[in-house]
């Protein structure tokens, strides 16, 4: 297989695109796919400084690479979720990729804000463990940018992870989450930040590709508790729609973005609080994160 | 060749010299969901792979929380 470009030997086949590319002209391409939805959502200026949540995995460490790369002000921000073996060689790899790049590396121990690493917040509370590890981490990112005066948050979230949250949230009509979803997300409140995903045009085997072509050393293995996810699932479902049909993915979320949020966005009406306990947004008296944070305490003391 | 299976990691070793998406046909796994690596490349699914050849076939999929990826 040749490269669309310059016709030497192909590193990486993209069906979707109907074209391959040699690993220098992949790099280029998934470049300017990020640059394109950095400048298509307004996400960030070159004036202001980032905080990209990195998790050690191929996505964020790809993100924060290609920023950096790119010129612009980023922080690392690590969020401990103290899973065994698996937090402390994430947390290594991230650290390793700051120091290899001569970058900032924030770091928060949930540990500490919670009451409890993750496993031990699973079996306290009963309730799935990614459910509290996400509301955690959504709590936590948010509260160190404020924290460290960042307006922005950068994920990693990409194309398969958007496709996989989209057709969850339609496959039960969620339709609060809706109009959530999307690339960027505008402070809507003075102690919220935006928060962006620059990754959202590329795919999961994309951004791997471009880990591995730029050497990145991030973790292979899957978080002990991703097993069984919903969201695993939703991928298995469209991945093997993605093989009969390249670009359903693709099609499924961008024609959600352009054609069907607006429409969800509009009805939209929630009015914002600040919690009474910890003065982060929300939408009752107590958040979400300090209601989690009492049950764990009540329930290991 | 040697083939090395990550999540939970296994190697096996397959015989002949085929296409590597033939070998990830034999092996039941979608050519999207995984990077194929031989040394410090990339190996697209047209490649014919065999011999002394060792293969990684990397998943690519992550999920859970939707935390930072």
């Amino acid at each position: 297989m040749k490269c669309r470009k310059c016709g030497d030997t192909a590193a990486l086949e993209l069906r979707r695109h109907n074209a391959a590319f040699c690993s220098p002209h992949f790099l280029e391409f998934f470049r300017k796919q990020v640059a394109e939805a950095v400048h298509r959502h307004h996400m960030f200026t070159r004036e202001e400084k980032i905080m990209v949540a990195v998790s050690g995995g191929k996505d964020s460490l790809a993100l924060w690479d290609v920023l950096i790369e790119d010129g612009y002000q980023t922080v690392g921000l690590y969020l401990d979720l103290g899973i065994f073996d698996y937090s402390k060689e994430s947390k290594a790899k991230c650290e390793a990729f700051a120091a290899s790049r001569g970058q900032t590396l924030h770091i928060e121990r949930v540990a500490e804000a919670v009451g409890a690493p993750i496993p031990v917040v699973q079996q306290a509370t009963r309730r799935p463990t990614c459910s509290a590890c996400g509301l955690s981490k959504r709590y936590l990112m948010n509260r160190a940018a404020l924290q460290h005066g960042y307006p922005v948050v950068a994920t990693g979230h990409n194309l398969d992870d958007e496709a996989a949250t989209l057709f969850g949230s339609v496959m039960h009509w969620q339709t609060d989450a809706l109009p959530r979803q999307s690339p960027a997300l505008a402070s809507t409140h003075p102690k919220l930040v935006r928060r962006v995903k620059p990754l959202y045009r590329l795919s999961e085997l994309e951004t791997a590709a471009f880990a591995f072509l730029r050497g990145i050393d991030y973790i292979v293995e899957e978080c002990p508790f991703a097993k069984g996810a919903t969201s695993i699932a939703h991928k298995e479902v469209l991945n093997r729609l993605e093989e009969a049909s390249p670009g359903s993915k693709h099609n499924f979320l961008f024609g959600f973005l352009e054609k069907a949020r607006p429409a969800f966005e509009r009805v939209e009406n929630v009015t914002l609080l600040e919690c009474t306990s910890c003065g982060q947004v929300t939408t009752g008296a107590i958040c979400a994160f300090c209601k989690l944070a009492d049950q764990v305490k009540r329930r290991t003391s | 060749m040697k083939i090395i299976l990550r999540n939970p990691r296994k190697e096996i070793e397959v015989d002949g010299r085929r296409r590597v998406k033939e070998v990830l046909a034999q092996l039941e796994i979608l050519p999207s969901t995984v990077l194929v690596i031989r040394g410090n490349e990339l190996l697209t699914g047209d490649t014919m792979v065999g011999g002394d050849d060792v293969l990684e076939v990397r998943p690519v999929m992550s999920g859970g929380s939707g935390g930072p990826r």
